[in-house]
C-alpha cells in the first residue's frame, strides 16, 4: 500500500471519528428530550399527555422509518442550508443527526422505561416535581442503560457514517467508496473495513468497561 | 420530641378518611379496590391495616397521600383535605408524609448518605445541614457505618433502615409502611418493628402498618383495622379485635392453624387459648394437666415471649367428658386466661370423638420462647392416633 493511501488512511479515520462523535452528541442533546417526553406523556407515566405522546412518537417513528441513504439525499437543501456545502465530514453532521436523534429518542426511552416503578412511586410519595423527578431520578437511575445505549447508538451511526461516502461525505466511507469502489482498489477497501471493525470493537469494549464502573448496581 | 400521650392529644386525627371509594376500570368493568372506607387515626398512634392479598390495604394506604386519588371521598390529614389541593400544594403536604415499601425502592446509583439525603436536597436543605442531619438519621437506625456503600451492597433489613431513614429525614408528621416487613425473615421484621416502634415513641411520629401478618400487628399496632373485599370489616384496639375477632376475616388472619396454611379441620373440644402479655407468667399447660387431672393435647402453637409476658394463641385439644372440660373452662377462668371454645358445627367437628392423647402435653407457654429473637414456635398438631 502507498505512503499516499495511508496518509488519506489516517485522516479517514479522523474525520470518521470526527462525524460519529460530533453527530451522536448531537443527536443526544436532541434525542434526549424527546426520549424524557414520551417517556413522561406514556399513559402510564407521571405526566400523561396523550396528544404530546402521539405526535412526538409519530415524528419519530416517521423519521426512523426513511431508510438513511434515502433521507441523506432528501435533507441535501437543508444540509447546504445549516452548512453552506453537502460535501465533506461537516456536512455529513447534517444527515446523522437527523437519522439518529430519534433512534436516540427510543433509546433513551427504553432505558427509562427499565427504571423500576417502584422507586418512580417512592419519588412521587416524596413530593418531588417533574423536573426534580427528571434530573435527580429518571436519568440517574437509568444512567447505566443509557451508556449502554449510547455505546449502540455511537455503533450504528458509525455504519450510516460510512454510508455518506456515496454522497461526498468524507470519512473512511468515503475512501472504501471513492478507492475501492469505483477504482477497484481492493486493498484499500480491505482496510477501511478492518480500520471500522477497530473502531466498533474499541468503542463497544471501552464503552461497555465504562457502563460496568458507572453502574453501581453490580457488585 | 416527647410523644404527647394525653388523652385531648389522642383526640386529634391526623389521619382521616371519608367514605373512600376507589374504582379501577379494567376493560369493560368497574373493580372495585376501595369501598366506603371511613377510619381516623389519632395522633402518634401505630394504627395497623391487616388484610388477605387482594383486600385493597395497599390501595388505602396510597390513598391517603394521594399517589392512588380515590374515586369519592374526603382524605384529611393534619386538618387539610388532600384532595382539594393544587398540584404545588400537594407535593408540598407529601413532604409531610414518609412512606416505606416493601421492596424498599431506594435509589440504586446513589449512596446510603446521598439516599437520605436525597429529600433534603429535593426540598430546597442547604448542603451543610443537609448532611448533619444524615448523619443523625443514620445515626438512629444505627448505619452510620454504611454511609458511604450502594444499596446493592446492603441486606434487606439494612435496605430497610435506610428507607425509614429517607422517610424521616423531612421531620414528617406520619409514616406509612406498605408491607415494610414481608419481604424479611422474622428475625430482622422483629427488629424493623422494634425501630419503627421505637421511632413512634421517640419522636411521636403517627404510623400506619400495611400487613398480612397478624404477628406484625400484634407486636406494634395500637388499633387495627380489618379490610377484606375493599371493605373495613372491623376495626378496635388490638388486643380487642385479637382476643374476640367479630368477623370471618379476622378469625381467619388470627386463626394459628390457618396461618400454618392448612386448614386442618379441628375436633370439637378444641379451644383457642390467647394470651395478651397480660397473664402471669407460670407455666400453663402443666399446670393445668396436675390441677385438672385431665390430658390435653396441643394442636398448634405460636407463642412468643415479650419482655417476660406471653403472647399469642394455642390450640388444645380437651378430652371429651363434660367433667373435664368444666375442670379445664374453671382453671382458664381462675388464670385469666382468655379462651375460646371451637364450634363443632362450624367448619371442623368431623372427626369422631376419641380419647385424648396419651401424651401429656409439654408445653409451658412462658417458657415456651426465652428470647425474643426466636420469633415463633409452631408446634403442629401432636398426639393423635
Amino acid at each position: 500500500m502507498s505512503p499516499e493511501m495511508i496518509d488519506l488512511l489516517i485522516v479517514g479515520v479522523w474525520e470518521t471519528l470526527y462525524m460519529v462523535f460530533a453527530s451522536t452528541i448531537i443527536a443526544y442533546v436532541l434525542g434526549i428530550p424527546l426520549g424524557v417526553t414520551l417517556y413522561v406523556t406514556d399513559a402510564n407515566g407521571i405526566c400523561p399527555n396523550r396528544a404530546v405522546n402521539v405526535v412526538v412518537g409519530v415524528a419519530v417513528n416517521i423519521l426512523r422509518s426513511i431508510p438513511f441513504l434515502i433521507l441523506l439525499v432528501m435533507i441535501l437543501p437543508m444540509t447546504r442550508l445549516i452548512v453552506g456545502t453537502t460535501i465533506g465530514s461537516t456536512a455529513t453532521i447534517v444527515p446523522l443527526v437527523v437519522a439518529a436523534a430519534p433512534y436516540v429518542a427510543r433509546m433513551v426511552e427504553s432505558s427509562l422505561k427499565e427504571i423500576d416503578p417502584g422507586v418512580v412511586e417512592a419519588a412521587r410519595a416524596m413530593g418531588l416535581s417533574v423536573w426534580q423527578m427528571i434530573a435527580k431520578v429518571f436519568l440517574p437511575e437509568a444512567k447505566p442503560s443509557l451508556l449502554v445505549g449510547a455505546v449502540i447508538s455511537l455503533a450504528t451511526v458509525l455504519g450510516y457514517s460510512a454510508m455518506a461516502g456515496f454522497v461526498g461525505g468524507g470519512g473512511l466511507g468515503a475512501i472504501a467508496v471513492n478507492y475501492g469502489y469505483y477504482r477497484y482498489q481492493f486493498d484499500a477497501m480491505l482496510a477501511t473495513v478492518i480500520l471500522l471493525v477497530i473502531i466498533v470493537q474499541i468503542i463497544q469494549e471501552g464503552g461497555l468497561a465504562l457502563v460496568r464502573k458507572a453502574d453501581k448496581r453490580l457488585r | 420530641m416527647p410523644k404527647d400521650k394525653t388523652p385531648e392529644g389522642n383526640d386529634v386525627p391526623v389521619i382521616e378518611l371519608r367514605n373512600i371509594d376507589k374504582t379501577f376500570r379494567s376493560g369493560k368493568t368497574d373493580v372495585f379496590a376501595v369501598r366506603n372506607v371511613s377510619l381516623s387515626v389519632p395522633d402518634g398512634e401505630i394504627f395497623g391495616i391487616i388484610g388477605f392479598s387482594g383486600a385493597g390495604k395497599s390501595t388505602l394506604v396510597r390513598c391517603i397521600n394521594l399517589l392512588e386519588r380515590p374515586t369519592s371521598g374526603q382524605v384529611v390529614v393534619d386538618g387539610v383535605d388532600l384532595t382539594t389541593l393544587s398540584a404545588k400544594q400537594l407535593r408540598a403536604a407529601r413532604k409531610n408524609i414518609g412512606m416505606i415499601f416493601q421492596q424498599f425502592n431506594l435509589l440504586s446509583q446513589r449512596t446510603v448518605a446521598h439516599n437520605v439525603r436525597f429529600p433534603l436536597e429535593t426540598s430546597g436543605v442547604p448542603r451543610a445541614q443537609a448532611d448533619e442531619r444524615v448523619r443523625e438519621l443514620l445515626q438512629l437506625v444505627d448505619l452510620s457505618d454504611k454511609a458511604d456503600v450502594y444499596p446493592a451492597q446492603l441486606s434487606g433489613g439494612q435496605k430497610q433502615r435506610v428507607a425509614i431513614a429517607r422517610a424521616l429525614a423531612c421531620n414528617p408528621k406520619i409514616i406509612l409502611c406498605d408491607e415494610a416487613t414481608s419481604a424479611l425473615d422474622p428475625l430482622t421484621t422483629h427488629s424493623i418493628l422494634d425501630l419503627l416502634k421505637r421511632l413512634n415513641e421517640q419522636l411521636g411520629v403517627t404510623i400506619v402498618v400495611i400487613t398480612h401478618e397478624m404477628r406484625v400487628v400484634e407486636q406494634i399496632c395500637d388499633r387495627v383495622a380489618v379490610m377484606d373485599a375493599g371493605q373495613v370489616v372491623e376495626e378496635g384496639r388490638v388486643r380487642d379485635v385479637f382476643l374476640r375477632p367479630q368477623s370471618e376475616t379476622a378469625r381467619r388472619l388470627i386463626d394459628p392453624a390457618y396461618q400454618a396454611g392448612s386448614r386442618v379441620s379441628l375436633p370439637p373440644n378444641t379451644l383457642r387459648l390467647a394470651f395478651t402479655g397480660e397473664e402471669s407468667g407460670a407455666p400453663v399447660i402443666s399446670d393445668l394437666t396436675v390441677q385438672c387431672d385431665a390430658m390435653v393435647s396441643i394442636m398448634s402453637a405460636n407463642t412468643e415471649n415479650i419482655g417476660g409476658k406471653p403472647f399469642g394463641q394455642m390450640l388444645i385439644e380437651m378430652p371429651p367428658d363434660a367433667a373435664s372440660q368444666a375442670r379445664i373452662c374453671a382453671y382458664l377462668d381462675k388464670r385469666g386466661i382468655f379462651y375460646e371454645k371451637n364450634d363443632a358445627s362450624e367448619g371442623g367437628g368431623r372427626m369422631p370423638k376419641q380419647a385424648a392423647s396419651t401424651l401429656p402435653a409439654q408445653m409451658p407457654a412462658s417458657d415456651a420462647s426465652d428470647a425474643c429473637d426466636a420469633p415463633q414456635n409452631d408446634v403442629p398438631a401432636i398426639g393423635k392416633e
